[in-house]
């Protein structure tokens, strides 16, 4: 049991991390000033709720003694990093980085909800703190979404592009592994297929009000939260682990 | 909550306390900023439970730093543990600390109503600390840190930050 959840937390943290990790890379590169600082705030909100995940799960490690979330964060290989594969897609622009931010927080609003039922005390007061960010992250991604799907034209084309490559990732969200299936039955975790609705509601919502359209493709095969990442995933690790792999137990 | 509603026994700890501020806000007491939750003193020890405002708010860590330090220098060991629940909200700034974060040129949280209005509906409600009009304009959703927006001020033409409400 200690082990299923140790993973779940796994899963959980790591679509916050690898999101943190792309939006910090916009640290000094957003299109403006504000929206600058409001994805590398966005990052700190995620790295912070990846903390808690983290420490929590560093303390119920199974057999593993002397785990810490820093050595959860930059010590595992590819394989054992359990995010959805499309947190690691690439910035590429500011339009790709606005879809995939409100494709997440969609989910990640709904999965919070949920999880503030979590039979867990700690994964509920983790939910009950990350909640009110991701509400706010919403905010600010629906907001952008609807102002360069409305925009001008070249905008609107950007976003729809961006959205068309996207979009086929959203489905891994709800591909349940055995890992969420014994956590949601356990009830410590949230059941996925209930939070379908609520998010195609919102996608709906807003990709229309944006004057976007969802893309009726066919869902990407995506396994992130089994361990089979893209190749994006290894120039991600390189850059986030240098640190700790070049001068091992490095103190900030 | 203020400094006297813990009921410190020993009055040199709520001075050590006391002089604990907010990095990012300095004129802003952890009492003030309403993060505390909880303070035990036992003999030389403190034991004391801190919310945090936002998950990743640098701040947290140094403010756990600065306790350690000011009860160090008066001869006290000291344990630091952080709550998550009940989450920390806007609400648990003190009217002190209001008042302070006015004069240090910060406005202070709106109700959550005005707070959506003056955010989301670009409406002109939110008062200048500098200058009391409220004919002023949201810049950015977000400012210098993760808990405050950038305004600016279209009568004294003065830009300001906004603490914003967080329930």
């Amino acid at each position: 049991m200690s082990s299923n959840l140790f993973e779940y937390l796994l899963i959980l943290g790591d679509n916050s991390m690898i999101l943190a990790h792309r939006l910090s890379e916009l640290c000094g590169h957003g299109p403006s000033l504000e929206t600058d600082i409001a994805l590398t705030n966005t990052s700190l909100d995620l790295y912070g709720q990846v903390r808690n995940y983290f420490q929590y799960a560093a303390e119920i490690a199974p057999e593993q003694p002397g785990a810490s979330e820093d050595s959860i964060a930059f010590l595992r290989r590819e394989r054992q990093y359990r995010n959805c594969i499309l947190l690691e897609q690439p910035n590429v622009d500011f339009a790709h980085v606005i879809v995939r931010q409100f494709l997440f927080d969609a989910f990640q609003n709904l999965q919070l909800e949920a999880l503030l039922q979590s039979s867990d005390s700690q994964i509920a007061a983790i939910a009950e703190k990350s909640l009110k960010e991701s509400r706010y992250h919403l905010r600010f991604s629906s907001e952008w979404l609807k102002r360069l799907g409305d925009g001008t034209e070249t905008s609107h084309q950007k976003t729809q592009t961006a959205l068309d490559y996207l979009y086929p990732f959203v489905h891994e969200f709800f591909d349940e592994t055995e890992i969420e299936e014994i956590a949601a039955k356990e009830g410590y975790g949230a059941k996925l297929a209930d939070l379908k609705p609520g998010f195609e509601s919102i996608l709906k919502e807003g990709i229309e009000s944006a004057t976007l359209k969802i893309p009726d493709s066919k869902p990407r095969f995506a396994q992130g939260k089994l361990g089979i990442h893209t190749e994006q995933m290894g120039y991600i690790l390189a850059e986030l682990q240098f640190m700790q792999r070049a001068y091992p137990n490095l103190q900030w | 909550m203020v400094a006297a509603d813990f009921n410190i026994p020993d009055p040199a700890v709520e001075t050590a306390l006391s002089a604990v501020k907010d990095p990012e806000v300095p004129v802003l007491s952890i009492f003030d900023l309403g993060v505390v939750r909880e303070v035990e003193v036992r003999d030389k020890h403190v034991a004391i439970k801190l919310t945090p405002t936002y998950s990743g708010c640098p701040a947290m860590d140094t403010i756990a730093m600065d306790i350690r330090t000011e009860l160090a220098a008066i001869g006290y060991t000291c344990q630091i543990e952080m709550v998550l629940s009940p989450a920390w909200s806007t609400d648990w700034i003190s009217e002190e600390g209001c008042r302070k974060l006015e004069e240090y040129g910060i406005a202070s949280p709106l109700s959550a109503e005005m707070d959506k209005r003056v955010l989301l509906d670009g409406e002109r409600l939110l008062p200048c600390p500098q200058c009391k009009s409220t004919n002023t304009k949201m810049i950015s959703q977000f400012g210098s840190t993760a808990c405050k927006a950038l305004f600016r001020c279209e009568d004294c033409l003065e830009t300001f930050d906004y603490f914003k409400c967080l329930k």
